[in-house]
C-alpha cells in the first residue's frame, strides 16, 4: 500500500507532444499533437478523485471532471465522452482553447504542491478519441416538447444553448450570418490552434441531435427579431458576439496593408487565404509585420503572419510584459516561433508611400504610471522619445466592440452605453419578452468558456420559461 | 436555394445578369442595398448591389461586369446552377423622399445599381432626369429600363458612338444650369463619382454616391471596406454604401481598391489557364 502511494506520487504531469517551433512556425498544422491513450490513462491516474472537487467549481459549465477522468483511467473513453457531453457540447474545442490555468486546472488540489492534473488535455483527448474511433452513438434526448427556440449566432455561447435545449426536447434552429458556423471558432482562432474540421464536426454532432442550422442569415437584416416570433419561435437566444473591430484612430490608418485583426484572421481562417490561389480570397504577405496589441488575438495574428512567410514579426504593445492580457502559453508559443516583443511603445501615426501602402509607424516610448480603472499601470509617453519603426504590414488587435447590426434594428432590447445588451447576470434574460442574450454581446470581449457558461445559464432559464412559463 | 433562374449577357458578354432565387432577401430588400455572393467552396465573398428584386417570385437580380476570377466564375454558372452562398440584404437602403427635380447619373455597370433607385425616386413623386454613360455604344446597359424609370433620359458615350459624345458630367452641368436640382445621385466608377461630386459641390447640390469598397463579411465585422467621409472612418458595408459625395475621400478609396491588384491578376491568369486546359 505504502509502496503504491509512493509510486503514484512519482507520476508528473504528462506533457503534450507538440510540433517543433522551427517546423511549425511555417505551417498551419495544429501545434500540440494530443495524448496517446497510454499518456491519457497515465495522466488520469494523477487525479485524486476529490469528494468535493474544486476543479468543477472552476469550470463555467460544471463538467463532472473527476467522473470523466475516472473513466479515462479505466480506458472507457466513449463513456468519458458521454460524461462530458452531459454538460458540454464542445469538448474538443474547450480542451484546446480554454484558459484552464484560470479555470478548472487553477482550482485543482494537485496543483497546490505539484502541477495540476491536465484536465484540458484529457478533455481534448477524450473528444478526439471519440471522433476518430467512436461509433457515433448519441446521448439520450428528452421527448419533444413542441417548443421552438431560435439561436442567433453560432459561436460558443449559441452552440452551447443549442446543444443543451435540443437534449431537453426543444426544437432548435441556429441562425448564422456567415456561410459557415462556429463564430470566432472559425473566423478568429487559427487552424494551428483549433482545426476547423473539429468545429464543423462538433456542429455536425448538434445537427445529428436534431438542431437545424441556417447559415447566410443576418438576423436584423435577412430576417428581423419580430419575424422570428411571427414564424412561431417561442424563445430567442442572442449570442452574436462582439464583432466590431476597434481601430487606433491615428492618422494613416486607412493605408493599404493595415488590417484589423478581425479582417486579417477572417481572411486567413474562414476564407482560407493562406491557401491562395487554391482558394480565391487574397491576403497581403508582409515581410516586416507589426501587430498592435498583446491579447490572444494579437498572438494569433502574429503567429499567422509568421506562417504566411514574414521575415520578422513584432508585437508592439504600449505597456510591459507583465500587463500583456494574452495567456502565458500563447505568449510562450509565439516567442518560441520567433515573434519579437516590442514593449512600452505606442504608434502615433502610420507612414505610407506614394501608392498608399504602409511603410512604417511613428511611435513614442512609454513608461508606466499609476494604475488606471482596469487596475493595470497606465502607460505614459516619454517626452522627446519619438522614433520611427519600419513595417510593410500592420495588424491592429486592440479589441472589439458591440456590432449594432442586430441591436440597432431591435429597439426593444435595452443596451448599455457601450452598446452591449443588458441581461440579467444569473439568467441571461433581456428587457424583451422571450429573448435571452449571453456571451460577448453582453459582457464585451471575453473568453470562449465564459461565453459557453453564459449560454448554459441562459439555456436553463429558457427551459424553465418554456416548461413553466417564467 | 440560390438557384439561377435567369441569365442574360449584355454589353458584348462583358456584363452578365443573374436572377437568383433568394426569397428571404427578396422579401426584405430595398433599393440601394447589396448582397454578398460566393460561388463555391473555394470562392471568395463578393459584394454586389442589387439591380432588382421580386418579392413575389422570391428573386434578386444582380448585374456584374466580368473583371477578374470571381466574376468570370459567376459568368460560368448557367441557369439551374447555384451560388453556394448569397447573404443580404446588407447596407442601408437609399433614403427616398419627394424633393422635386432629381438627377440620377449612372456609369458603366453602375447603371444597374442606379436603376432601382431611379425607379423609387420617380415613384416617390420626383421629376427624374437620368444620365447614363458607357465607354462605347456596345457597352451601354439598361437603356430601356432607365427610360421607363425616369422622365428624361440622356445617354453619353466616351467615343461618341451613341448619344452625347463625352462624359456624363457634361450633361449633368447642363441640367444643373437649367434646372432647380434638389438632389444628384451618382453611381459608377470612382473617377466618375468623384467628378460628379466635384461639379455638384460648385452648385451646392446635395449628392449621394454608392461606394464599391473591397469587402469581406459585409456586416461590419472587419473594417476592410473602411472609407474616409468628412475626415471620419466609416464602414461602407454598414454605414453605407451610400454617402454624401461632397464628404468622401475618393483618392483614398481609389488607392484602397488597388490593394490586391497583383493577387487579382494572378488569380485571374491561373483561372483562364485552367479554363483553357479544360477545353
Amino acid at each position: 500500500m505504502a509502496e503504491k502511494e509512493l509510486k503514484k506520487e512519482k507520476i508528473g504531469r504528462q506533457p503534450m507532444p507538440e510540433q517543433k517551433p522551427e517546423i511549425r512556425r511555417r505551417n498551419f498544422d495544429e501545434v500540440p499533437l494530443g495524448y496517446t491513450p497510454e499518456l491519457a490513462m497515465k495522466e488520469a491516474e494523477r487525479c485524486l478523485q476529490c469528494k468535493k472537487p474544486s476543479c468543477m467549481e472552476g469550470c463555467p459549465v460544471s463538467v463532472e471532471i473527476p467522473a470523466f477522468i475516472q473513466l479515462v483511467k479505466q480506458g472507457e473513453f466513449t463513456k468519458a465522452a458521454r460524461k462530458i457531453w452531459e454538460r458540454n457540447a464542445l469538448p474538443a474545442v474547450c480542451g484546446r482553447v480554454c484558459p484552464q490555468e484560470a479555470q478548472c486546472e487553477g482550482q485543482c488540489i494537485v496543483g497546490k504542491k505539484d502541477q495540476p492534473v491536465a484536465i484540458g488535455n484529457l478533455e481534448r483527448f477524450v473528444a478526439d478519441y471519440e471522433r476518430a474511433n467512436g461509433k457515433g452513438e448519441l446521448p439520450p434526448k428528452a421527448a419533444p416538447t413542441g417548443k421552438r427556440v431560435a439561436v442567433v449566432g453560432s459561436g460558443p455561447s449559441g452552440l452551447t444553448v443549442a446543444g443543451d435545449l435540443i437534449l431537453k426536447g426543444h426544437d432548435v434552429t441556429i441562425f448564422e450570418a456567415f456561410h459557415k458556423p462556429g463564430g470566432v471558432l472559425v473566423y478568429g482562432i487559427p487552424e494551428f490552434r483549433l482545426p476547423k474540421e473539429i468545429v464543423y464536426s462538433e456542429v455536425h454532432f448538434l445537427e445529428r441531435l436534431g438542431a437545424k442550422l441556417q447559415c447566410n442569415t443576418v438576423v436584423g437584416k435577412t430576417v428581423s427579431m419580430e419575424e422570428l416570433f411571427r414564424q412561431g419561435f417561442d424563445a430567442v437566444y442572442v449570442g452574436v458576439g462582439a464583432g466590431l473591430p476597434s481601430f487606433l484612430n491615428i492618422p494613416g490608418e486607412n493605408l493599404i496593408g493595415i488590417y484589423s485583426a478581425n479582417e486579417y484572421l477572417t481572411r486567413s481562417n474562414l476564407m482560407k487565404a493562406y491557401l491562395f490561389p487554391e482558394y480565391d480570397t487574397p491576403i497581403a504577405i508582409g515581410k516586416d509585420v507589426v501587430v498592435l496589441g498583446a491579447g490572444n488575438v494579437a498572438m494569433d495574428a502574429a503567429r499567422t503572419a509568421m506562417r504566411l512567410g514574414a521575415d520578422r514579426v513584432r508585437i508592439v504593445y504600449r505597456r510591459s510584459k507583465d500587463e500583456m492580457p494574452a495567456r502565458a502559453a500563447e505568449i510562450h508559443h509565439a516567442g518560441e516561433e520567433g515573434i519579437e516583443f516590442f514593449l512600452l511603445t505606442a504608434p502615433t501615426r502610420f507612414i505610407g508611400d506614394e501608392k498608399g501602402r504602409v511603410r512604417g509607424m511613428e511611435c513614442l516610448k512609454m513608461e508606466l504610471g499609476e494604475p488606471d480603472s482596469s487596475g493595470r499601470r497606465r502607460p505614459v509617453p516619454i517626452e522627446g522619445s519619438k522614433f520611427q519603426m519600419d513595417c510593410d504590414l500592420a495588424v491592429i488587435a486592440v479589441g472589439a466592440g458591440a456590432n449594432p447590426l442586430l441591436t440597432g434594428s431591435t429597439p426593444e432590447l435595452k443596451l448599455n452605453k457601450r452598446g452591449y445588451i443588458i441581461a440579467e447576470p444569473a439568467t441571461g434574460k433581456t428587457a424583451m419578452k422571450g429573448v435571452w442574450a449571453g456571451g460577448d454581446i453582453v459582457t464585451g470581449q471575453a473568453t470562449v468558456i465564459l461565453a459557453m457558461g453564459a449560454g448554459r445559464m441562459a439555456s436553463d432559464s429558457i427551459h424553465q420559461y418554456l416548461t413553466w412559463g417564467w | 436555394m440560390f438557384e439561377i433562374l435567369k441569365r442574360q449577357e449584355m454589353a458584348d458578354g462583358t456584363v452578365v445578369l443573374n436572377e437568383i432565387s433568394a426569397p428571404l432577401i427578396a422579401k426584405n430588400a430595398k433599393p440601394g442595398q447589396f448582397v454578398i455572393l460566393k460561388a463555391n467552396e473555394t470562392g471568395e465573398r463578393i459584394p454586389l448591389t442589387m439591380a432588382d428584386t421580386d418579392p413575389k417570385k422570391g428573386t434578386v437580380t444582380i448585374i456584374y461586369q466580368v473583371v477578374g476570377k470571381s466574376t468570370a466564375l459567376f459568368k460560368s454558372l448557367n441557369v439551374g446552377e447555384r451560388y453556394q452562398d448569397v447573404i443580404g440584404p446588407l447596407g442601408k437602403p437609399t433614403h427616398v423622399e419627394k424633393l422635386g427635380t432629381v438627377v440620377c447619373v449612372g456609369g458603366g455597370t453602375g447603371v444597374a445599381v442606379m436603376h432601382p433607385i431611379t425607379r423609387a425616386l420617380k415613384e416617390a413623386g420626383n421629376r427624374v432626369i437620368a444620365i447614363i454613360g458607357a465607354r462605347t455604344k456596345d457597352l451601354l446597359i439598361l437603356e430601356d429600363k432607365m427610360k421607363a424609370a425616369s422622365h428624361e433620359l440622356h445617354v453619353c458615350t466616351d467615343d461618341g458612338s451613341y448619344g452625347h459624345h463625352g462624359f456624363v458630367t457634361d450633361v449633368l452641368k447642363e441640367a444643373l444650369n437649367k434646372e432647380d436640382v434638389k438632389l444628384v445621385v451618382g453611381i459608377g466608377p470612382v473617377p466618375m463619382m468623384k467628378f460628379v461630386s466635384k461639379m455638384t459641390a460648385e452648385y451646392k447640390v446635395k449628392t449621394l454616391v454608392s461606394l464599391n469598397a473591397v469587402m469581406v463579411d459585409g456586416t461590419g465585422m472587419c473594417g476592410c471596406c473602411r472609407v474616409s467621409v468628412g475626415g471620419k472612418t466609416q464602414f461602407a458595408c454598414v454605414d453605407g454604401p451610400e454617402f454624401d459625395g461632397h464628404m468622401v475621400d475618393f483618392d483614398e478609396l481609389s488607392q484602397r481598391l488597388q490593394s490586391y491588384k497583383e493577387e487579382e491578376a494572378r488569380a485571374f491568369a491561373s483561372y483562364l489557364k485552367m479554363c483553357k486546359a479544360g477545353q
